[in-house]
């Protein structure tokens, strides 16, 4: 499978690739590890008219200690990201994620920026963005940034609220303190997006739980971390873990056994995680 | 586009289409047919190249990315009649029906061994759930991928 025809700009510079977006508008996207695009693009399901490269933007390619938080570059390659001391130390939730996507092969060239760019709620670092309270730094075409917290970035079905001729610059993670976590995911092929998936990271009172392809976005699941809040037990808080979700109905899995995987991944969580 | 991509220390230039998948390039425009096409859709792993010493899947990869960089296919690996190591121990093991599955397998394996000298079999198992056999060959192919690893036993 071929994809249909585009000009090719291989930007040199965040700005070089922020003014070829400003320049194409709607026509263009950017293609960081493509591991999420080029499947699309050579099933036709995508068909940008011009593909900015992005993928060689080495100086977005980094996991800095911020202080109170990790800064990671946009073009973080997943394998990066899973074997940082960094990561594993302070968001160790992150690390786990990150080492369930897809395979090596999938982990040596997919980004973490492209994975939340892109928006797809069956997708692992989401929900780790979600559960850890993470935000995205976002570079604008004049060169202004803006800073979107996790919880405003996923918009609908495979849409985020970074506009298109915007590009993530950085992802920060706030620093976890040695809290618990667990991170769940179910599948039943090797490599394959999760069926149902839990981020699950401890905070100060409570914890922040989010889930994987529960619903047409990323989503934290805010009836379990309300019942934690008021001190119920992890089965008793996990019981909620579907309440106001909309999942889908496909071949993997009907509405009703999602939302017990739900359940039951969610339990799982917090008791492997000692959060209740 | 014109790009430039060494292919087993040859050096390639070839002026191709952005939508030139790497995989067809490897095969088509350096002539190396060694690595194979299975689903073309990211899963089956066949394809599996090393860009820069790592594993990827090359019918996932654009040729114009791989521009500039250093891409070793499975007829990179032997030195004259010298089979390399890993293919020497699926040759031992039996690790191979078909034979279609192996040349992504056996690069998908050294990768692996690079990232992990000493891996249980437990990690060789899942640092190959990107290869997928179709003769379920798996037992013998994880058996090879341990006796590389550990020299010569
Ligand atoms: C076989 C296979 C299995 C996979 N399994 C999993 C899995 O189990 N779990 C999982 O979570 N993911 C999985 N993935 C997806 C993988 O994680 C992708 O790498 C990731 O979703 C996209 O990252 P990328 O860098 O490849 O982005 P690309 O494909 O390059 O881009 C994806 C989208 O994001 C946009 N974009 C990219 N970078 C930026 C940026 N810096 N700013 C703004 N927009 C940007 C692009 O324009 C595009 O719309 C799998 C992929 C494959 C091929
Ligand atoms: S042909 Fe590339 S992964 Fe199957
Ligand atoms: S040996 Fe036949 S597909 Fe693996």
């Amino acid at each position: 499978m071929i994809p249909v025809a585009f000009d090719y700009v291989r930007a040199g510079s965040a700005d070089e690739a922020l003014a070829a977006l400003a320049e194409h508008g709607d026509e263009a996207k950017l293609m960081a590890g493509g591991h999420s695009l080029l499947p699309m693009m050579k099933l036709r399901l995508a068909y940008p008219s011009v593909i900015v490269d992005i993928g060689r933007l080495n100086d977005l390619s980094y996991v800095n200690d911020g202080g109170d938080h990790l800064a990671i570059g946009a073009l973080t390659r997943h394998r990066d990201i899973e074997i940082s001391a960094l990561v594993q130390e302070h968001a160790p939730l992150l690390a786990e994620a990150t080492a369930h996507v897809g395979d090596p092969q999938v982990r040596h060239r997919g980004t973490i920026g492209g994975s939340l760019a892109h928006a797809d709620a069956a997708a692992d670092h989401p929900s780790a963005l979600l559960a850890m309270g993470g935000s995205v730094v976002v570079r604008g075409s004049g060169g202004a940034e803006r800073v979107i917290d996790g919880a405003d970035l996923f918009a609908g079905f495979f849409e985020s609220t970074i506009e298109p001729t915007e590009m993530i610059t950085e992802v920060r993670i706030p620093k976890q303190g040695g809290q618990g976590w667990n991170f769940q995911k179910f599948n039943r092929r090797a490599q394959d997006w999760a069926i149902v998936g839990v981020s699950a990271q401890q905070v100060e009172g409570g914890a922040r739980v989010a889930l994987v392809n529960m619903h047409a976005t990323p989503i934290r699941a805010t009836a379990v971390e309300e019942a934690l809040a008021s001190g119920a037990s992890a089965a008793d808080a996990a019981e909620q873990a579907a309440v106001g979700m909309e999942p889908s109905s496909d071949l993997n899995a009907s509405v009703e056994y999602r939302s017990h995987l739900a359940r039951v991944l969610t339990r799982r969580a917090l008791e492997a995680s000692g959060i209740a | 586009m014109e790009i430039t991509v060494e292919v087993n220390g040859t050096t390639h230039t070839r002026d191709v289409e952005p939508r030139t998948l790497l995989v067809h390039f490897i095969r088509d425009q350096a002539g190396l047919t060694g690595t194979n096409i299975g689903c073309d859709t990211s899963s089956c792993g066949a394809c599996t190249i090393h860009v820069n010493d790592e594993a990827v899947k090359s019918c996932t990869m654009l040729a114009v990315q791989a521009d500039g960089q250093r891409v070793t296919t499975i007829e990179g690996l032997a030195e004259g009649e010298q089979m390399h190591p890993m293919q020497e121990a699926f040759m031992n093991c039996h690790a191979l029906q078909c034979g279609y599955c192996t040349p992504g397998m056996v690069m998908a394996s050294i990768s692996l061994l690079d990232e992990n000298p000493d891996p249980s079999e437990d990690d060789v198992r899942e640092g190959l759930e990107g290869n997928l056999c179709r003769c379920t060959g798996y037992h013998n192919i994880v058996k090879a991928v341990l006796s590389a690893a550990g020299g010569s036993q």
